[in-house]
């Protein structure tokens, strides 16, 4: 079975910087710069997805990589 | 590219939806998508139905058969596809005015038949699309652009109306909790009858504004904040109750449903 | 040749729908139309159709549109206040260009009026009832074999060309009954609506080709997975605020009919080729106006009838041909003047044009044609 990762993909178009993600992020990894969203902490990310669940404009999500 | 659910389910070229920065039906919308595809869902025989507001505009971005229809009337609409097409899976995703002021008749008639259809309320208690109207499910004192000093009427409670009308089915769930949410919309849609699932939505930019409910994270909080699981709500008083946001399924029963009983008319009288 | 029934002119209406492949009805209870629902309601599920007595007028307009955008040919019914209330949706249907067809058995007005008397008063609200700028067929029968056979036409008219068709009945032909011949099967053309060949490759919706005005779509279900808004909307069926596409969706819808008019028109002309005196007459009032006309004749007054069939569109050519051959027009019309007002417009004579109508609910006698024929 092929080894599956996570990775946290960020669609700035869409972003509307509602802050949303970040502030429901349990492990800080995600700030507002500007009025855009971005992963500030990435390395503590602990892929749990409520960014992707929670981002109204679909911004945000977790990306399956081989 | 977007995630692997939004390709899949969303009209890509039409997003970025028109809703405001922070607002819940964004995320009530995927929820539906989530719960199409848990259930593994032909899109084909998906049709989606909306009254007018800005949760009709829902129709536009999902890539179903999808119909954007007049004020109010959209499960009325829903009513003729399901009634001539059983074999469809008919969903209606309504606002709070849409659904019980306007529709209210609609709403009640579609419970009362207990026809297949599963109605998603995306109730922001207010009416925005045209700038921040109270509406029937506007909380008793907050304030709208037509309601300056306060709402003086009794709100209503969508799930129970609709669970009072017959519906076989009634949930609530809320934009913040995403899991819970997308759970009880998918368990509305598996259900036969007539499913009514509420869904606590935010609208920050006039309801917040309105009644300084601070930004859309502060909205969001409270909604974390003042959910009680059905199953706890058993054990609190009403008073303790008072202010708070039920969550879960709150009501299912069997009664036929409409289409099934209609076919079983067909066989008689064609024997 | 068919068997011969009596029956009633709601009846025949029932009838001729499902001659024309009608199978779902939603509808309300509301007099004089009601045994058309009370018709569909034995007759679908003979025939594996579909009824639903909705919770109002306007959920009933709503259903059958639901239903024909799933591919379903549909109808509804209605009188007096239901066809103001089927006006919203019946709007939807013109933008959406979803076919069905929306009976309305004209009863006495302004509101609740006179429920059990007959009228024509709805001849305006058939053409302006529903707001913005838009295009509509109305068909109004004179005879019980009418109610079935143009209603057949009238669901034919609607599928081609994807417009809602309003069936303007009034009280005196809905609850007539007479003696008809049903059509065998295939006596009658039955059209249904285009449909592309493989709907999941389809393209836009609302797209037409170059020279076409009716676009080709699937029903919901096939694979074709489009948006249907009551919003201006470009070829893909989606919103737009575009000013240029909003004016070439509406003139193209406008179009549909007005490019069509060989087609969708029809009429009928008695006794005109030595006529001094055209009497203009439509649905149940030229009953009384072809007993007139034949009391007249045998007094050897040159009168003949000019009787639109599709009230909507108007049959203005044939209008302004007659006008200019007769010396007299008489309008006959069960309400204050309102097929006078269109026949006024599209001659421009005035001063030759009279009028016979009633509003007190009586229906219009022979005597009373024969002598406005004679009095000029």
């Amino acid at each position: 079975m092929a080894v599956t990762n996570k990775k946290l993909v960020i669609n700035t178009k869409w972003c509307k910087g509602c802050g949303v993600c970040a502030a429901f992020c349990p492990k800080g990894v995600l700030a507002l710069k500007g009025e855009k969203i971005q992963a500030v902490n990435p390395d503590a990310c602990i892929k749990c997805g409520m960014c992707e669940k929670r981002c109204p404009d679909y911004a945000i999500y977790l990306e399956e990589v081989q | 590219m977007p995630s692997k659910l939004i390709d899949k389910y969303f009209r890509e070229d039409h997003l970025p939806h028109i809703w405001c920065p922070g607002c819940g039906h964004g995320v009530l919308m995927r929820d539906v998508a989530q719960a199409v595809e848990n259930i593994g869902l032909d899109k084909d025989k998906v049709v989606l139905v909306s009254g007018i507001g800005c949760s009709s505009r829902a129709a536009g971005y999902m890539d179903f058969n999808t119909m954007h229809t007049t004020h109010g009337r959209a499960l009325a609409f829903a009513t003729g596809i399901k009634m001539a097409r059983p074999e469809l899976e008919v969903i209606c995703i309504m606002g709070d005015g849409d659904a019980s002021a306007i529709g209210g008749n609609h709403l009640i008639h579609a419970a009362r038949r207990n026809i297949g259809i599963t109605a998603i309320v995306f109730n922001n208690d207010i009416y925005g699309m045209t700038g921040g109207q109270y509406s029937p499910t506007t909380p008793y004192g907050e304030k709208g652009t037509t309601a300056p000093y306060g709402n003086i009427d009794r709100p209503f409670d969508i799930a129970k109306v609709a669970e009072a009308a017959g519906a076989t089915y009634t949930a609530r769930g809320t934009a913040f909790d995403a899991v819970r949410t997308t759970k009880l919309i998918e368990d509305g849609i598996r259900h036969k009858g007539f499913s009514v699932i509420e869904c606590a939505s935010i609208c920050p930019t006039y309801y917040g504004r309105k009644n300084k409910k601070g930004s859309a994270v502060d909205m969001y909080t409270w909604q974390k904040e003042n959910s009680i699981p059905v199953e706890k709500a058993k054990t609190m008083s009403p008073e303790e109750l008072k202010g708070k946001l039920v969550v879960g399924k709150l009501s299912e029963d069997d009664f036929p449903e409409l289409t099934e009983q209609y076919q079983a008319i067909i066989d008689r009288v064609r024997k | 040749m068919g068997k011969v029934k009596l029956m009633q002119g709601n009846e025949a209406c029932v009838e001729g729908a499902l001659y024309a492949g009608c199978r779902f009805y939603a509808g309300y209870p509301i007099t004089p139309s009601t045994e058309i629902a009370e018709g569909c309601a034995v007759r679908m599920p003979q025939v594996g159709g579909h009824f639903i007595q909705m919770e109002d007028e306007i959920a009933s307009c709503a259903a059958a549109i639901g239903a024909s955008a799933a591919g379903v040919k549909s109808m509804t019914a209605t009188s007096g206040p239901g066809f103001s209330l089927k006006q919203e949706n019946l709007g939807y249907a013109c933008l959406t260009e979803v076919p069905f067809v929306l009976v309305d058995v004209q009863r006495a007005g302004p509101s609740t009026g006179l429920p059990t008397s007959p009228s024509q008063g709805d001849v305006m609200q058939a053409k302006w009832g529903t707001h913005g700028d838009h295009p509509i067929i109305a068909i109004a029968p004179s005879t019980v074999e009418e109610c079935f056979r143009l209603c057949v036409r009238a669901f034919n008219l609607s599928e081609k060309y994807r417009t809602p068709v309003i069936f303007l009945m009034d009280e005196i032909v809905g609850h007539l009954r007479e003696g008809i011949e049903i059509p065998e099967d295939g006596e009658l053309p039955i059209v249904n609506r285009a449909i592309p060949a493989d709907p999941a490759s389809a393209g836009h919706a609302y797209a037409t080709k170059e020279g076409q005005t009716v676009p080709v779509m699937a029903p919901f279900g096939m694979g074709q997975r489009y948006n249907i808004t009551g919003l201006i909307h470009a070829d893909d069926g989606f919103p737009t605020n575009s000013t240029d596409i909003a004016d070439s969706q509406v003139k193209r819808l406008i179009r549909k009919i007005d490019d069509n008019l060989d087609d969708i028109l029809s009429w009928e002309e008695k006794d005109l080729d030595d006529a001094d005196v055209c009497v203009v007459c439509f649905g149940g009032t030229a009953r009384s106006v072809y007993s007139a006309v034949e009391t007249l004749r045998n007094e050897g007054v040159k009168v003949g009838v000019f009787r639109p069939i599709t009230v909507w569109p108007f049959p203005a050519e044939e209008m302004r041909r007659i006008a200019g051959k007769v010396k007299k027009i008489i309008v006959a019309e069960h309400n204050d003047g309102q097929m006078l007002l269109e026949v006024q417009r599209v001659t421009g004579l005035y001063d030759k044009i009279g009028f016979v109508g009633k509003v007190n609910g009586t229906v219009i006698t022979p005597e009373e044609i024969v002598k406005a024929v004679k009095e000029g």
